[in-house]
């Protein structure tokens, strides 16, 4: 969605009363490939999670819609749901990994809203599974994962056995746009709810926000004839 | 059942079988949910070529295909048969949203839906449904409806191209005009009369795949707007088709061709609708972003007053569009209220396309801004499927019916 993002009057967060929320892009990306997963008959079931407000259920319902077999709504709201952060977000997929137990916990690589690229990783470790992440190829073989992963230094291929995290990067697919019958079967397929207290999970967050600004407003700037002028403005402004 | 009833109406939900008022106000989940996806759709994949299409006339078969992927083309037809099994309130939320992004992709999904496999998904026989229906519901193939002819339009009960029977076959001669789909067409429903002295009770509807010989096509017209989608003559000479090709029994063509453009009302209304709200899209943004007089011009009375003015008018619209949808779902009578939202939605998309160039000053006049293409692509809304002339006819005949002692 395009939304114009405010920062709050009290610089605490962002706005997000009465904005238009959608399903994570690299989320979308990981729906994909697990219900690509299925349909190759490489795994049995595919269960969409998410954790947050009661709006959320409209997220999960476009998973069912997209091929996922049921949904999971972990409730949050409120204070928790401000002061929810990754490792919380991770504790609560890693318990529910072990209670339903899961062979792959598939996840985008980051949320386009935080970008804090931490609760994959963080649900790995919780689950003490092999990880891996930006994934823009996944084969599975046997009972072991090939990930090739971007990198900055280029591409690596990575052999990890299952059960494992692995997180989407943009160029593992296109994601399918839900089709109407999907949309129309999706009203049928179950949305479990719960707490996180049901999953053992303490939301207490370890880090505290102090302050969120906007970006500084970017400055005109000024245009210069030759080279040796910019050299000049740049050592009278005590840049060089 | 009854409490069902009850608990649904208060919540403002809509519960099968009971289509409230209050449903208008907000949609069912799942409507919302295929709005927002074939709006995803519009946005992203028809916005961006929107433009293109329209300069070089190119016909969308890609996205065409990737609609049948997702049930668009054939959003009424029962799954059994290939399509989306959903009511026509869906298919008037997805033939909006698709115009939205393209004028042209949302007339070629609403004369496939409406006019080519409606009519046979209402009179054919269980064989006809397969054989022409359930290839078309995938994208691959698209349909049209040739109903006009050089001679009359308006006045469709003179048909004068004829049919007459040979044997095991009929043999159909004379020409249509204006045929929305044309040369990308794989069939078409086609009306022709069988008895002439019968006058408009003789008038008998077909079923003819296309290519096929004895039927070939005029030149392609060069059009205002709609410029991705063919429009031309259908011209048979001696085109000879079996006798299970009929469509209907004998004589019930003029009560087809009138049943099935009311449907059909429904879906340029959603057009018309998309084109609308496309226009006014650009008019606002623009009055954010545009400066004069020292602020955005969005400050200026003159320009809200356009903006408010184009706003009532989509959706005043809409809302007689969806009455129109859910009055058919219900299976109740709906011929006024779909002339209604035809009549409404299609000035609504002229005065819009109009106002919403004038916001747009020059900028609105040249092809860098969509404002022309939307301003061109809704002057049809109001000429086919029924021109405004007629459906004041039509709204005036039923109200009359209404009040007659």
């Amino acid at each position: 969605y395009i939304v114009t993002i405010r920062v709050k009057p009290d610089h605490s967060g962002v706005v997000t009363d009465g904005v238009k929320h959608s399903m994570n892009p690299f989320c979308e990306i990981a729906v994909e490939e697990a219900v690509k997963l299925k349909e190759k008959k490489f795994i049995k079931e595919v269960v969409a999670v998410s954790c947050g407000p009661t709006q959320v259920t409209e997220t999960i319902r476009t998973a069912l819609a997209m091929g996922c077999d049921r949904g999971i709504h972990v409730e949050v709201s409120g204070k928790d749901y401000e002061a929810m952060g990754p490792l919380q977000i991770a504790k609560i997929f890693a318990a529910l990994a072990k209670k339903e137990e899961a062979s792959l916990v598939i996840l985008g690589k980051q949320a386009i809203d935080d970008d804090c690229n931490q609760t994959g990783q963080m649900t790995a470790a919780l689950l003490d599974w092999p990880q891996g992440t930006f994934a823009s190829e996944v084969t599975i073989d046997g009972e072991k994962v090939k990930v090739v992963r971007e990198i900055d230094g280029g591409l690596e291929t990575i052999k990890i056995s299952m059960p494992a995290v692995l997180t989407a990067d943009l160029r593992l697919n296109t994601p399918r746009y839900a089709t109407l019958p999907n949309i129309m079967k999706a009203k049928k397929k179950k949305i479990a709810n719960m707490k996180p207290a049901d999953l053992g999970v303490d939301m207490v967050s370890r880090v505290e926000v102090l302050r969120v600004d906007e970006p500084p407003t970017r400055l005109a700037g000024v245009k210069v004839e030759t080279v040796d002028d910019l050299v000049a403005k740049l050592k009278a402004n005590g840049t060089i | 059942m009854a409490a069902l009833f009850k608990a649904g109406k208060a919540l403002g939900l809509c519960v099968s079988g009971c289509r409230s008022l209050s449903s208008l106000a907000e949609l069912p989940e799942m409507h919302q949910m295929m709005r927002q996806t074939c709006r995803d759709y519009a946005d992203r994949e028809l916005g961006p070529i929107a433009g293109k299409l329209d300069k070089e006339h190119l016909f969308p078969a890609q996205q065409v295909r990737e609609l049948g992927a997702m049930g668009v083309m054939a959003v009424e037809v029962p799954e059994a048969l290939g399509g989306a099994g959903m009511d026509y309130l869906a298919y008037s939320l997805a033939v909006e949203e698709i115009s939205r992004g393209c004028g042209s992709t949302g007339c070629v999904v609403s004369v496939n839906n409406s006019l080519y496999i409606g009519p046979i998904l209402k009179f054919g026989t269980q064989k006809q449904k397969e054989q022409w229906i359930t290839p078309f519901t995938t994208g691959e193939k698209v349909g049209c409806f040739a109903l006009s002819e050089p001679g009359n339009g308006s006045d469709a009960g003179a048909a004068s191209t004829l049919a007459r029977q040979e044997g095991e076959e009929w043999v159909l001669n004379g020409t249509k005009a204006w045929i929305t789909n044309s040369w990308d067409a794989s069939a078409t429903v086609i009306f022709a009369t069988t008895d002439k002295s019968l006058k408009h009770k003789g008038i008998s509807a077909f079923l003819v795949p296309m290519p096929h010989p004895g039927l070939s096509l005029g030149k392609k017209e060069d059009k205002l707007g709609i410029r991705a989608t063919s429009t031309a003559n259908l011209i048979l000479e001696d085109c000879r088709i079996p006798l299970g090709n009929m469509l209907g029994s004998r004589g019930s063509g003029f009560k087809i061709a009138m049943q099935t453009l009311d449907s059909g009302r429904i879906g340029i209304a959603s057009q018309a609708l998309g084109i609308a709200q496309a226009a006014l899209d650009c008019a606002a943004d623009y009055a954010h972003k545009r400066t004069a007089f020292g602020a955005p011009i969005g400050k200026l009375q003159a320009v809200q007053f356009k903006l408010a003015d184009m706003a009532v008018a989509v959706e005043s619209a809409r809302l007689l569009t969806w009455k129109a949808a859910m009055l058919k779902d219900a299976k109740k009578p709906f011929t006024k209220e779909a002339a209604m939202a035809k009549l409404a939605a299609s000035e609504a998309a002229t005065f819009c396309g109009h106002q919403s160039i004038q916001v747009l000053g020059g900028m609105g006049y040249v092809t860098d801004m969509p404002a022309e293409r939307h301003y061109r692509d809704a002057r049809i809304t109001e000429i086919y499927e029924g021109t405004s002339e007629i459906q004041r006819l039509v709204i005036a005949g039923q109200l009359l019916k209404e009040y007659a002692s």
